[in-house]
């Protein structure tokens, strides 16, 4: 039934937007109906450009994204688990955090040029404070009790990480990983958008210049259904690994 | 301890300044200048004239977008969560419309809106709503049915029920959204003037890099930081008076334990 309205909405959405244009209430220049977006998409799945452009984006997506994760997971947990290391660097990163990683741009492009590396730049930057302060948060979220009975039953380092930092800064984690893969996406797009490293994000823009507005539309599109993979994929992939977990498993 | 904790919080960003001050002190690099040069840049290019021709209709632009998307993404989410059947109809198409990376859509509402003060205003907006209406959707539908029953069972309705209920329960995550609206926000803001415009915070810091300026673009990257830290600062102390009520019933719900 929920499936269903689901489906009857997106329906309802696509015939408003067919509408709209067909009906002269919005310029097709502007709008065109999404019956001409597909046609538009089917022709750029016919052009190998496309399909350069489309790997061009998941390399510097996914290439940032490892970085960033395997970074934060290391310094986060390295961090976290000293608390003199923690209190030194708590400032520091509160300010670092919340420096917007398109004011990198201007030094990006100085540095590596319009190459893959000035987007990987920011994706990186963009998509490590995400799973570093959630991994912050996970291993400073240990249940004190938990904490005591390991002390107790005199646990020692490894067993400490595998039964009582692991557990608990997983979830943590993997709501990190999930935010920072969605924030890489953004960027590597906006690196291509804004940088000109080659990506969909530069074909929106020549498209856009060139004034091929279905076919921007149709590149649109696709950043939009890689943002809902990306989406369900970590959500999954969050459920699966959480599987134990209380909040899950109800 | 007063000593302790003022050397924990200032320590190791001294320790970082110093370090970048003393390791570029005699750069001749024409791309890392010294930090001397960059802050005398700093305050040569941005205490002036630009402060009111840049830096403020940039921020101007950003606090109407960012309001108009707060006041919107609150309106919808509400209407929205407070209905299962509205919610289930509207799931699909909202999933996709929030997965859309908003920077793509800068060069969609140049097509629709130019490139003025209304296109940035309007990029900010359909970047910043989705964080936003998603969140208060899922805060209202999350709404604890006792309090929701003993409500109806006092036959509290219409308004109070809005305020005191409704936008009450859900504020722990609509601040969530809001929080991810702002960064959005600022993202929003400096690309779409460098994307296209002729004036404002984003377009002056790439015109920096383009005639090679380089320690005004330095400069032009601190103020951004900058920017970015005091906006998340004033965020934070807002979110303080907000969920008062709320982080104090966790730190209860938490020490009880």
């Amino acid at each position: 039934m929920k499936a269903w309205l689901g489906v009857l909405g997106l329906l309802a959405f696509g015939g408003v937007l067919e509408a709209l244009p067909r009906l002269g209430l919005v310029p097709a220049g502007y709008l065109p109906p999404p019956s001409r977006i597909a046609v538009a998409l089917a022709d750029q799945a016919h052009q190998p450009t496309f399909w350069a452009a489309l790997g061009d984006t998941l390399r510097t997506w996914l290439t940032g994204l490892a970085i960033a994760v395997a970074a934060g997971l290391v310094c986060g947990v390295v961090i976290g688990s000293v608390p003199l290391l923690r209190e030194a660097t708590a400032s520091t990163v509160e300010f670092l955090r919340p420096i917007p990683s398109v004011a990198l741009i201007p030094l990006a492009v100085l540095l590596y040029g319009t190459g893959i590396r000035a987007t990987l730049l920011l994706v990186v930057y963009a998509a490590f404070w995400q799973v570093l302060v959630q991994v912050l948060h996970g291993v400073g979220d240990v249940d004190p009790v938990a904490r005591d009975t390991a002390d107790s039953y005199r646990l020692g380092r490894l067993a400490r990480m595998r039964y009582l930092v692991w557990p608990t800064a997983l979830p943590y984690a993997l709501t990190g990983v999930r935010l920072a893969t969605s924030v890489a996406l953004v960027l590597a797009v906006t690196g291509e958008l804004v940088i000109g490293t080659p990506g969909l994000g530069r074909e929106i823009a020549v498209a856009q210049s060139s004034g091929a507005v279905p076919a921007m539309y149709a590149l649109v599109v696709v950043t939009g259904l890689l943002g809902v993979a990306a989406n369900l994929v970590t959500r999954a992939a969050e459920r699966r690994a959480l599987v134990w977990h209380p909040a899950v498993r109800t | 301890m007063i000593v302790r904790r003022t050397v924990a919080l200032l320590g190791l960003p001294a320790v970082l300044v110093a370090a970048w001050w003393v390791a570029s002190a005699g750069s001749t690099d024409f791309y890392r200048p010294p930090l001397a040069r960059i802050l005398a840049a700093f305050r040569d290019t941005w205490f002036g004239r630009r402060l009111l021709d840049d830096v403020a209709p940039s921020l101007a632009r950003l606090a109407v977008g960012y309001t108009v998307a707060l006041c919107a993404g609150i309106a919808i989410g509400v209407a929205i969560g407070a209905s299962p059947r509205l919610r289930a109809l509207t799931e699909p198409v909202l999933e996709f419309l929030r997965a859309i990376p908003p920077p793509v859509l800068v060069p969609v509402v140049i097509l629709v809106a130019g490139i003025g003060d209304l296109m940035k205003v309007l990029v900010i907006v359909s970047g910043c709503l989705w964080p936003v209406l998603l969140n208060t959707v899922e805060g209202v539908r999350a709404i604890d049915p006792t309090l929701a029953d003993t409500a109806r069972v006092y036959h509290i309705g219409g308004t109070l029920r809005l305020r005191r209920l409704v936008l009450r329960a859900a504020s722990p995550q609509i601040v969530t959204g809001a929080r991810q609206a702002l960064s959005i926000g600022i993202i929003l803001m400096v690309i779409s003037e460098m994307f296209a415009a002729s004036s404002g915070l984003g377009f002056t810091v790439v015109q920096f890099q383009r005639s090679f300026a380089i320690p005004e673009m330095w400069s032009g990257v601190l103020l951004l930081g900058l920017l970015g830290v005091l906006l998340s600062l004033g965020f934070r102390a807002v979110e303080a008076r907000v969920l008062g009520w709320y982080h104090g019933l966790r730190a209860v719900a938490r020490g009880s334990r």
